[in-house]
């Protein structure tokens, strides 16, 4: 299999990503640039984090017109895995691939720090491995993490079971306290209709290797494989 | 272009004092320049060597004292002043690159630019060798937080590092947040940064070739930042230099990293040189002195943002995101096509040549002729040296006139919680730490330790400096400032092997600054001997007063750790009930300048020093034992004490601890004169002591490994339970905790 990694100017865990796809899934992964229009061919898509053109105007809105976002609409409705990470994540809100919004942290401020993952669902392209209930430890660091949906749509995802990820506590339950930046209802994943094109804010690229304290994110990968060469 | 001097242009006429004043030239300097070039000098000229000769570029107070540290060594691939940074041999064919510097006095007038700046400079200090930047650290000194304009500060300062490194995509790692009333008005912000590169891939920022094109990259140049240099080299710069500060775009620094990096490998770049302070004065003055010696420069083909810039303005505004580039000629084509895809405005703005000197040109007409030489050797200067007066009282310090707190347990809650001590995680966690994938031990240990990739080695990298230790014994001072940076990468088992050190006083031409400059200068190279740790690179902060009263003298010592095998690292948390807490090493007990007497009697006293052969055993012995996988944890003795040590590593590891009277013990085995207090066991702050856990198993190999090596070494009690027992010390584990996670955020005003 062959993976995508998409670089616009200023994403900045773009080599992070690709890194762990190459030197832990061991998946064939190459950088693809923001202006190129085919990505044919390529088996899973990731949508790095950073701060793709200085986050300048709204997080993710330049890079969502961006020219490679059309093929990479048109791979998402081809059934390939699409995974957004945080700046990612931004950029496929932006790109109406997936629907919500982000909202400056509640603490005002950028937060890098550790946090603890609920799975939620484990029918998705990137959690398939997933146990319904694990909980999951990573880093999240973003100034904009703070999800939101008007009420209507929370309803809709909540009932089509397409939130995936929620901040939990160590043990697993979902509580404010445990909640980093405000999001709605502890959101910090949620995916499309289809499954393939999930996004979250956390990076389970940082917390795949046990000497970055975490190999938790490795279940990623393992997802995404099961589900490519199945 | 015919020479200056066979046109004849208009004379100038003598500058006035004002003129002087705003170019921050002496009437002397001024005239040492006119009789070197056996003529007055241009309006162009003038500003040139204002610049060149501020001690910012030129090291004019500082350079003859800078000569006394090490700066040689088996790993030294690129020294001291050689080049934009120090480069250090790690193995594996690999390279540290490393520098700090200062952006203080911009800091001082508007807070979140001037530090965004000050990251953004440094970072083009690292890249412009080549290297790709792995890590970040600051190093930072506030007023008092209980003053608004202090919180104000520091609320800028911070926001201000963490936009500029999370948005560039460069982890900060680490550094220090230290708070006293001393810092008012004049905060300071030291970055310093490291990056990562092949040997074979180190650039020069020379220029080379005559005919060969100078390439202007990146950001258009307006007129922001002008006379940054001179106004750094000023007393209170907020009385008459607002608007001299530089705006940063992070956005574009990033993508100057990336293409730099890119062209870093096609054979016809010759040399890469970032624009920094005055702009492109220095960077191409630097870069001929390093080349062929000549360089001329057309003002007219400067990219631009704003409407009529004068030449003067052009060869100095401090426009931030700015690279210069020098191609082979004839393959300007294949660079500026890398710029071109990364968005990169470009433009030839002159050329190399042999003549010795920097013209430049404007409208056709010839306005500055400087020889490279005059300008890269500005005068320099010896001054007067007085012992201060004050040090005879300061140094007084009898322990029976400090008041025996009647309670300790209340006394160790708010020392926890006092700004100087308590966790720093609302400052680090604004900061992206572990972008880059190789953040291996995170911001608030001892030391933070990054892995390289593809090998099995892994750097340590930590910033100490304690003004007020350097007030109270200058080169004692600056000593323990050494020995405490390396302390601390030894701590994670790292053997120090290069510094890069950030010097911060006040007016030197005050003579007891100047002493103060000397005898810090002194002992830090005593130190760096001892460790046998070259200085390979570092900055001198000068002028750094506020309302006429000068800092604490002030130097921050940047230091690179090797880990050989990462997995041989150790961290500073307890791991497990039953482990034996140990301290290795261990002074003269004593209150000397320590956070205690600060915080709790507001006396800063005593004379604080250090022997610097027993810390070098010390730190022997811990990397050893960390080598030999012994210790469970290992953390540094530093402020507040072995109870905040010991405190520490209980957070670290969410695991408490029952030392009976193990402190005591030690107190009153090594008590001065009969003076055994339980205050000073648990608070004082005498350097070489570090706290260690070690599993049953292992203690006796410890225990006799510190024989041989004739360090000692104290059983003080046993990891366990949930709460702190420390002597006469008792308070429950959770309790402790939040006095010390919230301390900082609150005194910062409840951010974080």
């Amino acid at each position: 299999m062959r993976a995508a990694v998409v670089v616009f100017p200023g994403s900045n865990c773009d080599a992070d990503a690709r890194h762990v796809l190459t030197e832990v899934a061991g998946i064939a992964t190459d950088f693809v640039w923001h202006t190129q229009t085919e990505l044919r061919g390529y088996d899973a898509i990731v949508l790095p984090g950073g701060f793709s053109h200085g986050d300048y105007l709204r997080t993710g809105a330049v890079a969502a017109r961006a020219p490679v976002m059309a093929s990479v609409r048109e791979a998402a409705g081809r059934g390939v895995p699409v995974l957004g990470i945080c700046n990612g994540f931004q950029v496929l809100l932006e790109a109406g691939l997936l629907p919500g919004a982000m909202l400056h942290n509640a603490g005002i401020d950028f937060r890098c720090e550790w946090v603890h993952l609920r799975v939620d669902r484990t029918d998705t392209a990137f959690t398939n491995a997933c146990t319904e209930g694990d909980v999951l430890r990573m880093p999240i660091a973003h100034g904009e993490g703070n999800y939101f949906a008007p009420p209507e749509l929370l309803v809709r995802l909540e009932d089509e079971g397409r939130i995936v990820f929620r901040y939990c506590d160590p043990d697993g339950v979902v509580a404010p306290d445990a909640n980093p930046n405000g999001s709605m209802a502890g959101i910090a994943g949620i995916c499309n209709e289809s499954r393939n094109v999930i996004g979250l804010m956390p990076h389970p690229e940082r917390a795949s290797e046990a000497d970055l304290g975490s190999a938790d994110g490795r279940v990623f990968w393992a997802s995404l494989l099961a589900m490519v060469t199945a | 272009m015919s020479s200056l001097t066979e046109s004849g242009l208009p004379r100038t006429a003598e500058p006035t004092d004002e003129t002087l004043r705003e170019v921050a030239l002496t009437r002397d300097e001024y005239q040492e320049a006119c009789h070197r070039l056996g003529r007055p000098l241009t309006p162009v000229e003038l500003g040139i060597v204002g610049g060149m000769w501020s001690e910012h570029c030129g090291y004019q107070h500082s350079r003859p004292l800078l000569k006394r540290f090490p700066t040689e060594g088996p790993r030294v691939l690129v020294g001291a002043g050689e080049e934009n940074a120090g480069a250090v041999d790690i193995g594996d064919g690999l390279a540290i690159v490393m520098k700090v510097e200062s952006h203080n006095h911009p800091s001082a007038v508007e807070p979140f630019q001037g530090a965004a700046t000050g990251v953004g400079g440094i970072l083009r200090d690292i890249f412009t060798m080549g290297a790709r930047p792995i890590a970040l650290l600051d190093s930072l000194r506030f007023g008092s937080l209980e003053s608004a304009r202090s919180r104000r500060l520091a609320e800028g300062i911070i926001g201000g590092i963490g936009w500029y490194g999370n948005c560039v995509g460069v982890p900060t790692v680490g550094g220090e947040v230290m708070v006293d009333r001393n810092y008012d008005g004049n905060p300071l912000v030291n970055a310093m940064c490291v990056g990562l590169i092949r040997h074979e891939d180190l650039k020069g920022a020379n220029a080379s070739g005559v005919g060969n094109p100078v390439i202007l990259f990146g950001a258009d140049t307006g007129r922001d930042g002008l006379h940054g240099a001179t106004f750094a080299s000023l007393e209170d710069p907020e009385s008459s230099h607002r608007g001299v500060v530089q705006v940063g775009d992070p956005f574009m620094e990033k993508l100057l990293i990336e293409a730099c990096l890119e062209i870093l490998h096609m054979p016809s770049l010759v040399g890469l040189q970032d624009l920094g302070a005055t702009g492109l004065t220095s960077s191409v003055v630097e870069a001929a002195a390093r080349g062929s010696g000549g360089i001329s420069i057309d003002t007219d083909r400067v990219p631009r943002r704003t409407q009529g810039l004068t030449p003067y303005e052009v060869m100095l505004s401090e426009s931030q995101e700015r690279m210069l580039a020098i191609v082979e000629r004839g393959h300007e084509a294949e660079i500026t096509a890398v710029f071109d895809r990364w968005g990169l405005h470009s433009e030839t703005i002159g050329e190399v040549d042999d003549s010795g000197n920097l013209r430049v040109q404007a409208s056709g007409e010839l306005v500055a002729e400087l020889p490279v030489g005059l300008l890269v050797d500005a005068p320099t200067y010896t001054f007067p040296v007085e012992r201060p007066a004050y040090l005879a009282d300061v140094q007084l310090l009898d322990p029976a006139d400090i008041p025996e707190p009647a309670d300790l347990n209340t006394t160790f809650l708010a020392l926890l919680g006092a700004p100087n001590i308590a966790s720093r995680a609302p400052v680090f966690r604004r900061y992206d730490h572990m972008v880059g994938t190789n953040t291996v031990i995170d911001p608030g240990g001892d030391a933070a330790v990054l892995r390289i990739k593809g090998t099995a080695r892994g750097v340590a990298l930590s910033t100490d400096g304690n003004g007020r230790l350097c007030y109270l014994e200058p080169r004692e001072g600056g000593r323990i400032a050494v020995a405490e940076a390396a302390r601390n990468v030894s701590c994670v088992g790292a053997l120090p092997i290069a510094v890069t050190d950030c010097l911060n006083f006040g007016s030197p031409d005050d003579p007891t600054v100047y002493y103060q400059l000397a005898e810090v200068i002194q002992g830090m190279a005593e130190a760096c001997r001892a460790f046998g740790v070259p200085v390979v690179s570092g900055n001198v902060s000068l002028y750094n007063e506020a309302v006429g009263s000068a800092i604490w003298p002030t130097p921050v010592v940047g230091m690179l750790g090797l880990l050989e095998d990462l997995a041989r690292r150790c961290d500073s948390g307890f791991i497990a009930a039953g482990d034996g807490v140990y301290l290795l090493g261990g002074g003269e007990p004593g209150l000397a300048g320590s956070e205690y007497l600060s915080q709790v009697h507001g006396l800063v006293a005593g004379r604080p020093s250090i022997d610097l052969e027993q810390e070098v055993a010390l730190q022997g012995l811990v990397r050893d034992a960390i080598g030999r996988g012994l210790l469970r944890s290992a953390h540094d003795c530093s402020d507040g004490g072995l109870a905040v040590a010991l405190a520490e590593s209980a957070f670290a590891g969410g695991i408490g601890l029952t030392c009976r009277d193990g402190p005591l013990a030690v107190d009153r085995a090594l008590a001065v004169d009969g003076v055994a207090r339980d205050d000073v066991a648990l608070f004082g702050e005498s350097p070489s002591r570090i706290v260690v856990s070690v599993g049953a198993v292992d203690a006796p190999a410890l225990e006799q490994m510190a024989r041989v090596l004739r360090s000692p070494c104290r059983r003080l009690g046993t990891v366990g339970g949930d709460r702190l027992v420390i002597g006469p010390l008792d308070v429950s584990l959770d309790e402790a905790m939040m006095a010390w996670s919230g301390g900082l955020a609150d005194a910062l005003g409840g951010r974080g």
